[in-house]
């Protein structure tokens, strides 16, 4: 039983963080880095939520995962246009762009919500969405073991992550920009528009990871609190994949794993009978990735370009 | 020819982070606007007011003096960040480095029951543990120093939640009050607190903060060292090739930088201004904000003083808003545009350099037209 358990939190982790690196692979492939991911899932993850909020009772399930998906993916991309603009078309450091984009998404999204909630109920002054019944529409039952339809969305997205990126035109323009911009304009492509395209889909797949994070183990979620860190973990997830989406799903996976036994460790044993106290597991996401950072960051393959905005005339 | 006052690099800077501010609460007035325009223009005219929002002088001094006590810490934090920014490294794990000197402080007070100055030496310590950590990952693993800080300032808030739940009130999530449990650890107040209306948090911690932004001024401008950090930070290899100690700069530069930070922590905390709650789920704001000061101040310790203050007056002022339409977390949302728009301040100063050169280049040919017009007649 608790062995499903984990497999079932162990695999919907690891979508959220898929979805999330993919989103970071495809901006840092194009040559501008993305450590704004977490604002973007938390703005991601808002719209989503307000979906499932205000969809009318009787809506089909399917009408529901649908629309949610949508709006997900629609806040991630219109979210995304702030670090496009910013980072490419006014060169400013990307580094305090994507800062001020996490913050700004945890505060704008808690003013957001707390308004809403108030304007609902004068004395509500939570920043806190409930979606219970709608959950269920993203949830399939085989056994004891709950299907997530994110779990599927996943796995098409690494397929397209994989074939976009390899095996087309634009994928392998794409990826010219973030190596060598300068020669990419030589041969006539628009180093402006491939980076601005790297970055909507990063807001997309951002967005995504987002919302598939706040419904992966609860039915409601306080927008105060922003996602924990899974921007981060995310990027530290790319890291270890080589910024090559087959790896990064094996890396996925195994950071998957260590958020997941934060989540049901006490089901196990020999868990149990180590006795440790159970923030130890809360922070083993967080060790792991240090570790993992520290022994594979020096031979790193990040794109030569990124995080340098490109000048047109600059050699 | 007279000197143009605009092509001062300062005064430049001036002008950006002015105007930085001014579209903040420009656009977070519109965002008041959308939510509810009823009572939009008083909510963001509170968030600018602050202290001034009591019509009593005597309350008004006393919410001054709390938010001084509180700008203390938010201005360690900036010049931590300020620091690394110098080199080329980006220090946001000096919201840990935050926590780990109020964990350090507050645990050596009440587990230990430790004086005040070895409780902030011992912040001082455990923060620059922290950075020590980001410093070693980066000289030696290559490891991006933003993400092995947030890392960090994750396994540190939690850290810190287990550590301080040892020392806890039994009834509430909150650490013990300083004032009845350890009152050895409380900051000295030499009196300051008669100058704000006998507010009994106002401590050294004040003009201590102030000494130490004036310290990095000096480290930075003045003393080999900080040359070395600078011509780092321009170019890492041209140092390198000067034979400057680039790795060793990048370590030593985190653990001060972490160092300012622990200390910032305890600044606030052996005041008895706030208690710890250890169900804490997210890292305190404060190291967040005081990279928005650090920018805000055009990356100067001087700027960063009043920057540092204006990021806590605004963030003070947010909780005088009308909770019945809007919430307190204006003021981060402000923050955090202003944040935003501080990635801006390079092209604002570059387009400013540019008019400057047209107009000059524009005058300089009317004068040649006019001397050579001169000429023939």
């Amino acid at each position: 039983m608790s062995v499903v358990l984990l497999i079932q939190y162990t695999l919907i982790f690891s979508s959220v963080l898929l979805l999330v690196a993919l989103g970071g692979c495809f901006s840092e492939h194009s040559g501008v880095i993305n450590l704004g991911l977490e604002g973007i899932m938390v703005i991601g993850a808002l719209g989503g939520a307000l979906v499932m909020r205000f969809l009318p009772a009787g809506t089909p399930g399917i009408l529901i995962v649908l629309l949610t998906l949508l709006a997900a993916i629609l806040f991630g991309v219109l979210y995304s246009c702030l670090l496009a603009v910013a980072s490419i078309n006014f060169k400013a450091d990307q580094t305090i762009v994507g800062t001020a984009m996490n913050m700004l998404g945890t505060a704008g999204a808690t003013v957001l919500v707390k308004a809403i909630n108030t304007a609902l109920n004068p004395d509500d002054h939570s920043s806190t969405i409930q979606y219970i019944t709608a959950k269920k529409a993203f949830i399939v039952n085989i056994g004891a073991f709950e299907f997530n339809w994110f779990m599927l969305v996943a796995v098409i997205m690494l397929a397209f992550a994989y074939i976009t990126l390899y095996k087309t035109k634009f994928g392998l323009r794409l990826m010219a920009c973030g190596e060598h911009p300068q020669a990419a304009d030589s041969v006539g492509i628009n180093v402006y528009r491939m980076r601005w395209s790297g970055v909507l889909i990063s807001g997309m797949l951002g967005g995504l990871g987002g919302i598939c994070y706040i419904l992966a183990g609860v039915s409601e979620w306080k927008f105060e609190n922003g996602v924990a860190g899974f921007g981060f973990l995310a990027l530290a997830v790319m890291i270890f994949g080589q910024w090559k989406p087959l790896r990064i799903a094996g890396a996925a996976l195994l950071f998957g794993l260590f958020r997941a036994l934060s989540n049901v460790y006490f089901g196990f044993d020999w868990l149990v009978s180590l006795n440790l106290p159970g923030t130890v597991y809360n922070m083993m996401p967080y060790i792991i990735s240090l570790l993992v950072l520290a022994f594979t960051s020096k031979k790193s393959r990040a794109p030569k370009a990124e995080g340098i905005p490109y000048e047109k005339g600059m050699r | 020819m007279k000197k143009n006052l605009l092509k001062n690099p300062a005064v430049q800077s001036l002008i950006a982070s002015l105007l930085c501010i001014f579209l903040g609460l420009l656009i977070g007035y519109i965002v008041l606007l959308f939510i509810n325009p009823a009572g939009a223009w008083d909510s963001i005219v509170e968030v600018v007011k602050n202290f001034m929002h009591s019509p009593r002088p005597e309350r008004q001094l006393r919410s001054l003096g709390t938010t001084l006590v509180r700008t203390a810490p938010l201005l360690m934090c900036a010049l931590s960040v300020l620091f690394a920014y110098k080199v080329g490294l980006f220090n946001i794990g000096v919201a840990g480095q935050y926590v780990a000197g109020v964990c350090a402080a507050l645990y050596a007070a009440l587990a230990w029951g430790w004086g005040w100055l070895p409780c902030m030496l011992f912040a001082l310590a455990a923060g620059a543990v922290l950075g020590t950590l980001v410093g070693l990952l980066k000289a030696y693993c290559n490891v991006n120093e933003v993400i092995s800080g947030i890392m960090l300032n994750w396994i540190t808030l939690y850290t810190t939640n287990m550590l301080l739940s040892k020392v806890k009130e039994v009834a509430s999530p909150y650490t013990l009050h300083l004032t009845s449990n350890a009152p050895q650890a409380l900051l000295p107040t030499l009196g300051l607190g008669r100058f704000f209306s006998d507010n009994q948090y106002v401590t050294i911690a004040v003009p201590l903060a102030i000494l130490f932004a004036i310290g990095v001024n000096i480290v930075l401008d003045r003393t080999r060292f900080g040359y070395e950090l600078k011509a780092t930070g321009n170019n890492r290899n041209a140092a390198k090739y000067c034979g400057m100690a680039e790795k060793r700069n990048i370590i030593l530069t985190l653990v001060i930088a972490g160092a300012l930070a622990g200390l910032g922590g305890s600044m606030l905390y052996l005041t008895d201004l706030e208690q710890w709650s250890v169900t804490a789920t997210s890292v305190p704001g404060m190291g967040f904000n005081g990279i928005a000061a650090t920018f805000l101040g055009g990356l100067n310790p001087i700027g960063t003083i009043f920057a540092s203050y204006f990021i806590q007056h605004i963030t003070d002022g947010g909780t005088n808003v009308d909770l019945t339409m809007y919430c307190a977390q204006i003021s981060d949302l402000i923050s955090a545009i202003i944040i935003y728009l501080c990635g801006f301040v390079l092209f604002i100063k570059q387009s400013m350099n540019k008019r400057i050169a047209k107009n000059e280049e524009l005058r300089l040919q009317k004068a040649r037209l006019a001397a050579e017009e001169g000429g023939t007649k």
